[in-house]
């Protein structure tokens, strides 16, 4: 379709480190002239970060940018000098002054000057021909905040392009807006190329790719998966690519835990009818058996998360009943179910996990005394046998048991929240991507740890995004979609390319 | 050399280290003006001196600060309806004990009055904790409407009169009771302070509390309730407040809704502050915020002994005050060491070269 463009940008082996977490690691990225260029991957794959180090919003540490027609690397320290550099970003939030007019906006911090006055006249003249190029037809005298969202990201785009762009980014530009105004902005998009203007089009949506893009980077865990041409990558196979086929040193681990047999006589512990909660997922049936691992599987915003935040009272049901041991269980705050034993550990650990200034003992008990409640406070000798067995059993590695849990890594803290759940003595845990941005041979311990758990006669549930992961440890798994339930895979039939087919869902290219 | 460095690091690590040098650093100053500063004497029965006054005066302070350092831990935000909340306790009680005309009668028994005043204090840190905690108004907006509000209430009760208790066993609690050399207000002061520490000894509240100022949403995971937390510690708030009145009031044995209190909030901020905790929430130390308390009052104490006049003294105060959150940011810190670096590494690349 395309032939080869000349290339406009090129990102070569970019690093990028937060304390505790590698999100990007020697990542390549090429842009060329007059092409959209669909930026994929799962959440904390890298996207953003690798945005944010093109727009100069985040320092690399390591790795070089080369724009065509510049000699030297550049470096961009500030979203300023990106654009002097002819990269230019549009967020999903639109960061325009809604108050000021349409024309002040295009122009604000480069107004045109007369007699050392602005000129009043040039600008609005000078916006309404910049906008009639996007053939948007409007008053430009009249403030933002008149028109809808989709004209003001256009307006958005319109100073961005006229600023500078040669290279314009545009990060999750759709989620906001109908199938209307997606189609006026893919026209507008597709304009721009006919420019010559190279495109990062950042999405998860994945049809909108195949209707735009040229071409897909996709990223995962912060390392570059790959560079494909849109019409030569089918659905499917993306989607895979995405979430992963990793083989690492799992596959000794023995496949499934054998409970087939008791598994007909266990009882149901966790029964859900038409549980649901408005705008997050619709309303399921869900039953899981003592022993079992449940996977919950799906891609990002398919109501994976929202199903398991529902079940324990992170985020109140507004429909239908929980049961729990066949009798109903009223959850309205986590501690309703965790009285109950199920315990929850988040997808997010670093905003809703660790408690950042408390020491690892504090992290661990926390939950367990809160159970206790306020007057019951644990013994300091109690709290430290506790802390002591959790960190010799799980082998987190931490200068002693008083350190803040943000000094540990990734992977230590996850061990760290695990344990905080095991001091409760759960019968019932859901575990949302505990193994994310943790390294290999620690996620290895962590999924043994999760089968041991099963065999023991605990219920899990178990999300992830990396499918090898899930057919690992899971004997049932459950496919959401667009927030909702739109079927279940019985253990015969766990495959990759079976669970792979129901989450891309039907459609084209599949 | 090492030897020095680490001790200089263990030093400074210990987290009371800067409220302490600050502390210090004020009472030095004082001894080399005025070379009686620590003298102490007894006159009348009772101890005279600075460091006796210093004390005295920074209790209801003290008080102050530890409602505020558990508020600013638990929600990161700060109570500064505290002294128009401690006007209104006094109002209270002195409405409650003398009514609408000053008097050396009280209609009500003096327990009962200090319980209505303190009931008082309290039910404003619960209408404050309302509002930030379940209706999550930021805590500034929340407390202003106190800031306020809060002297109007009590000009309502008092009907707009300065209002006297012409009866000595009303000054003990501000002043002294007979036969005791030692200012009452201490007394309430380590009470406080001792009920609060043993409270946050003895049960699981400390940690409540600061689990829910570092992380809320991990917290209401964890199973705890944010919002009743963040509604307790105003509550306490409010109290502390109100004690704090009892002692204002009694000092003066009267109330004028007008004066009580005023800007004690900003002091009670200021001791939490210079007493190393962050206001962001989290981590907390009493211990760091009474030093703080203890150092205000020092200050203020101090510039009065060289003589500084009463409306020259917050610029004086502002002066100190800079300096001391300047030795304490993190920021500063920051800029220092990568400046020594920069410099070192010029000097090594110099040797290179």
């Amino acid at each position: 379709m395309n032939k080869e463009k000349e290339v406009l940008l090129t990102m070569r082996n970019i690093d990028k480190r937060f304390p505790g977490v590698t999100a990007l690691s020697k990542v390549d990225f090429t842009l060329r002239a007059g092409e959209i260029h669909a930026l994929m991957g799962e959440n904390g794959a890298g996207k953003s970060t690798l945005i944010k180090v093109l727009t100069g919003v985040e320092e690399a540490d390591g790795g070089e940018i080369h724009m065509q027609g510049i000699e030297h690397p550049i470096q961009n320290r500030s979203p300023q000098e990106a654009q002097a550099n002819g990269i230019s970003t549009v967020y999903q939030e639109i960061n325009l002054c809604p108050n000021l007019s349409v024309a002040e906006n295009i122009f604000i911090g480069r107004e045109p000057k007369k007699f050392g006055r602005v000129d009043w006249k040039t600008i609005n003249r000078k916006a309404k021909e910049i906008l009639d190029r996007f053939q948007i037809h409007i008053d430009v005298t009249k403030p933002l905040e008149n028109y809808s969202v989709a004209i003001q990201q256009m307006v958005a785009i319109a100073r961005a392009v006229d600023i500078s762009s040669r290279v314009l980014i545009l990060d999750e530009p759709t989620s906001s807006l109908d199938e209307q105004e997606v189609e006026k902005l893919f026209n507008v998009m597709r304009n721009l190329k006919e420019q010559g203007i190279g495109i990062i089009f950042v999405t998860h949506f994945l049809e909108q790719v195949y209707k735009v893009s040229d071409r897909i980077t996709v990223l995962r865990n912060g390392t570059l998966v790959g560079e494909f041409e849109t019409n030569k990558l089918p659905r499917v196979q993306l989607v895979a690519k995405m979430i992963g086929k990793e083989f690492d040193d799992l596959s000794m681990i023995k496949n499934k835990v054998d409970l087939s047999k008791n598994q007909e006589k266990a009882g149901v512990i966790l029964e859900a009818e038409q549980l649901g909660r408005t705008g997050a997922i619709k309303p399921f049936d869900l039953k899981i058996r003592k022993g079992e691992v449940v996977g919950l599987s799906g891609l990002l915003g398919s109501g994976r998360s929202e199903m398991s935040r529902v079940i324990y009272g992170a985020e109140r049901a507004d429909t239908g009943v929980l049961k729990w041991k066949g009798k109903k269980l009223v959850v309205n705050v986590p501690m309703d179910a965790m009285k109950a034993g199920i315990t929850y550990l988040p997808e997010n650990r670093m905003t809703e996990g660790i408690i950042a200034d408390l020491s690892v003992r504090e992290n661990i008990i926390i939950a367990l005394q809160a159970k206790h409640g306020i007057l019951h406070l644990m013994s300091r000798k109690e709290q430290e046998e506790f802390t002591d067995r959790y960190i010799d059993l799980l082998q987190i590695k931490t200068p002693d048991r008083d350190v803040p849990i943000s000094q540990l890594s990734g992977g230590n803290q996850q061990k760290v929240i695990l344990a905080r759940w095991l001091l409760t003595n759960p019968e019932f845990m859901i575990l949302d991507e505990p193994t994310r941005g943790i390294d290999v041979g620690t996620k290895a311990e962590i999924q043994k740890l999760v089968l041991s758990l099963a065999e023991k006669g605990k219920s899990i549930i178990f999300i992830s995004s990396e499918i090898e992961e899930m057919l690992r440890v899971c004997s049932r798994m459950i496919i959401l979609r667009d927030g909702s339930k739109v079927g279940e895979l019985d253990e015969d039939r766990l495959t990759q390319e079976e669970i792979m087919k129901a989450i891309a869902g039907g459609g084209y290219h599949a | 050399m090492p030897k020095l460095k680490t001790l200089w690091r263990k030093l400074t690590g210990y987290s009371l280290f800067f409220p302490l040098t600050c502390l210090a650093i004020v009472l030095i100053i004082n001894l080399i003006k005025t070379p009686t500063f620590f003298h102490i004497s007894i006159n009348n029965g009772v101890l005279y001196g600075f460091i006796i006054d210093i004390l005295n005066r920074s209790s209801e302070l003290i008080i102050l600060a530890v409602g505020m350092t558990l508020v600013v831990a638990g929600s990161g935000g700060t109570d500064i309806s505290v002294g128009a909340v401690s006007a209104v306790a006094g109002a209270v009680t002195i409405f409650s004990l003398v009514g609408s005309m000053s008097s050396d009668i009280y209609r009500i028994p003096y327990g009962l009055a200090i319980l209505l005043g303190l009931l008082g204090g309290m039910a404003c840190g619960a209408f404050n904790g309302f509002l930030v905690a379940k209706l999550r108004i930021q805590p500034m907006v929340a407390t202003l409407i106190l800031f306020t509000a809060g002297r109007g209430i009590a000009q309502v009760i008092t009907q707009g009169f300065i209002l006297y208790v012409r009866k000595e066993q009303f000054k003990y609690l501000g002043n002294f009771i007979p036969g005791i050399p030692v200012p009452t207000p201490i007394f309430v002061a380590i009470l406080v302070v001792a009920v609060t520490l043993l409270v946050l000894k003895k049960t699981a509240l400390g940690l409540y509390i600061q689990t829910v100022g570092i992380n809320a949403k991990s917290a209401r995971l964890v199973g705890l309730n944010a919002t009743l937390i963040i509604f307790l510690v105003y509550t306490f708030s409010g109290l502390c407040a109100g004690i704090a009145g009892m002692i204002i009031t009694s000092r003066v044995y009267s109330i004028d809704a007008n004066n009580a209190g005023l800007n004690m909030e900003l002091d009670a901020i200021l001791a939490v502050a210079i007493g190393g905790n962050s206001l962001g929430g989290g981590k907390f130390s009493l211990a760091g915020s009474i030093i703080g308390a203890i150092t205000i009052q020092a200050l203020t104490t101090s510039l009065y002994a060289m003589k500084v006049t009463a409306d020259q003294l917050p610029v004086y105060k502002a002066i100190v005050v800079i300096f001391i959150v300047m030795l304490q940011s993190a920021e500063l810190k920051r800029m220092l060491h990568s400046m020594l670096n920069k410099h070192s590494i010029r000097k090594a690349g110099r040797k290179v070269a």
